[in-house]
């Protein structure tokens, strides 16, 4: 195996281009976990966390463009980002201890496909966009769209993330994720769910967006949901349809952890408690 | 298979290796430099006994890969105390009994360590938070918690 750490963008993709197999290096919190128990035996490693820019979170058109070596914790000491999409930065901050949080990144949490990813749920919520740098040059893809199933991305031979946008908060918005666990930390979603909500001047939805995680083999946006919200206030019986939704859309399997009856349910019960949070934050709730 | 030469800084000394791409940072420290106070447990990223910190950065050495190490500053068990003189945690975890057979300490001792450089007057519940990555099958947890917290009360009576 070889490890190259490249300066810039393009001699990234000059070697993940070059080299059949080559896998890209960020945080490493799952890649030196398969590397270690030999899930892959890899020709090349290429660290991302010397190219230029690829720390830092940079403000952009309003929105926040977040480096693809840009860790959990960086993420969560940073004041706009907070602000802006707590909702994404809670989910990011839930991935494994203290540790795991040094290293670990979103785009490296989209990356490893997992169907119980924490931060997805929430990207997905949010219309995060990812941009990916490749052979052919750059082009920008909607979150939604890079996981394929589980383990599996849209990325071609040569691609990587350089960058995940997340677009302008808006006025009168605000997210939230919430994961059900068995514990009360370091273990992997039963179920995830993030909930971005807009409001009008009369504090009735005028926009949501609804993912799950862990209850399908990708992230699943809850198109029904968004729709059984619009134009409503948040009450009891909107919050019902809510979950009604939400438990409909989730095409969970039977496994250890529960049983697709239980994930069902949790899903609806999730969405709920999620929609409360992001509204409150969507009324200038901060804590 | 040529292996990679790196220099870094570990526990304040300019430090040159050489290691194997594979070779992770806990298996430089460990059997490239002799600073064996870095524990293996799981090897996973799961149980905190690898911790270090990079560039004042908790994380698990064992996740690390030794080539990553290129220009950071590492920070281990060997660097705690001054010469003979123990760092306070350290001697509140042997005045209090926080630790039995011992393997988990080191990885407990740096993870508090910098719980306490980022947040010196932490509750129950952000210390049993931070230290959530770090597994004990000794002690109950108990006391190792109760250790921190009575080193930060007299690390701030004594600032
Ligand atoms: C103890 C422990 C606890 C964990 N707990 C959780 C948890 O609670 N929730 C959760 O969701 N995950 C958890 N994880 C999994 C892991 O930490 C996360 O998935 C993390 O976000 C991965 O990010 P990374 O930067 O470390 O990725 P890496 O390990 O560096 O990479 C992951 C995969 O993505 C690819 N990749 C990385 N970056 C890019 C990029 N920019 N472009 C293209 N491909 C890329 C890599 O080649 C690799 O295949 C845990 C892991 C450990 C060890
Ligand atoms: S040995 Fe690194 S976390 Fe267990
Ligand atoms: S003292 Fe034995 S594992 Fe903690």
């Amino acid at each position: 195996m070889r490890y190259e750490a490249p300066r810039s963008v393009e001699e990234a993709v000059t070697a993940l281009a070059g080299q059949t197999g080559a896998h890209v290096l960020a945080g490493g919190t799952d890649l030196l976990v398969k590397l270690r128990s030999e899930m892959i035996a890899p020709e090349l490693i290429v660290d991302i966390k010397r190219i230029a820019g690829m720390r830092e979170i940079t403000a952009e058109e309003g929105g926040w463009r977040i480096g693809a070596a840009v860790s959990g914790a960086e993420m969560g000491e940073h004041e706009g980002l907070c602000a802006d999409w707590p909702g994404v930065v809670e989910a990011a901050e839930l991935i494994g201890s203290t540790q795991v949080q040094g290293r670990a990144t979103i785009a490296g949490n989209l990356c490893n496909a997992s169907p119980a990813a924490d931060s997805v749920p929430a990207m997905v919520a949010a219309s995060a966009v990812a941009r990916i740098a490749g052979p052919e040059g750059t082009r920008d893809l909607a979150v939604i769209d890079v996981p394929q199933g589980p383990g599996k991305t849209a990325l071609g031979p040569g691609e990587f993330i350089t960058s995940i946008f997340l677009p302008p908060r808006g006025a009168r918005s605000g997210d939230a994720y919430l994961r059900f666990i068995p514990r009360t930390e370091m273990d992997i979603a039963v179920v995830g769910c993030g909930i971005s909500l807009s409001l009008d001047e009369a504090g009735r939805i005028s926009g949501a967006r609804v993912a799950l995680g862990a209850v399908g083999p990708k992230v699943i946006l809850v198109e029904a949901a968004a729709e059984a919200l619009k134009h409503r206030a948040l009450d009891a019986g909107a919050l019902d349809d809510l979950a009604t939704a939400c438990a409909r859309a989730a095409t969970p399997i039977d496994d250890k952890r529960g049983t697709a009856e239980f994930r069902r349910h949790v899903a609806g019960v999730l969405a709920r408690r999620v929609a409360v949070i992001a509204e409150a934050r969507a009324k200038g709730d901060t804590a | 298979m040529s292996r990679i030469h790196v220099t870094t800084t570990i526990n304040d000394d300019a430090t040159e290796f050489l290691c194997e791409a594979e070779a992770t940072l806990l298996d430089v420290l460990r059997d490239e430099l002799g600073l064996t106070g870095t524990k293996e447990g799981c090897g996973t990223g799961d149980c905190g006994a690898c911790s270090v910190t990079v560039d004042g950065r908790l994380v698990c050495s064992c996740l690390m890969l030794g080539a990553e190490a290129e220009g950071r500053e590492i920070a281990t068990i060997e660097g705690m105390a001054e010469g003979e003189d123990l760092h306070p945690l350290q001697k509140k975890f042997i005045e209090m009994a926080a630790l039995q057979c011992g393997i988990c300490t080191p990885g407990f001792l740096v993870a508090a360590k910098s719980l306490l450089e980022r947040n010196p007057d932490p509750t129950e519940e952000d210390v049993r938070y931070w230290l959530a990555g770090n597994l004990c099958r000794c002690t109950g947890y108990d006391k190792i918690i109760r250790a921190v917290l009575e080193t930060a009360a007299d690390m701030r009576r004594a600032s």
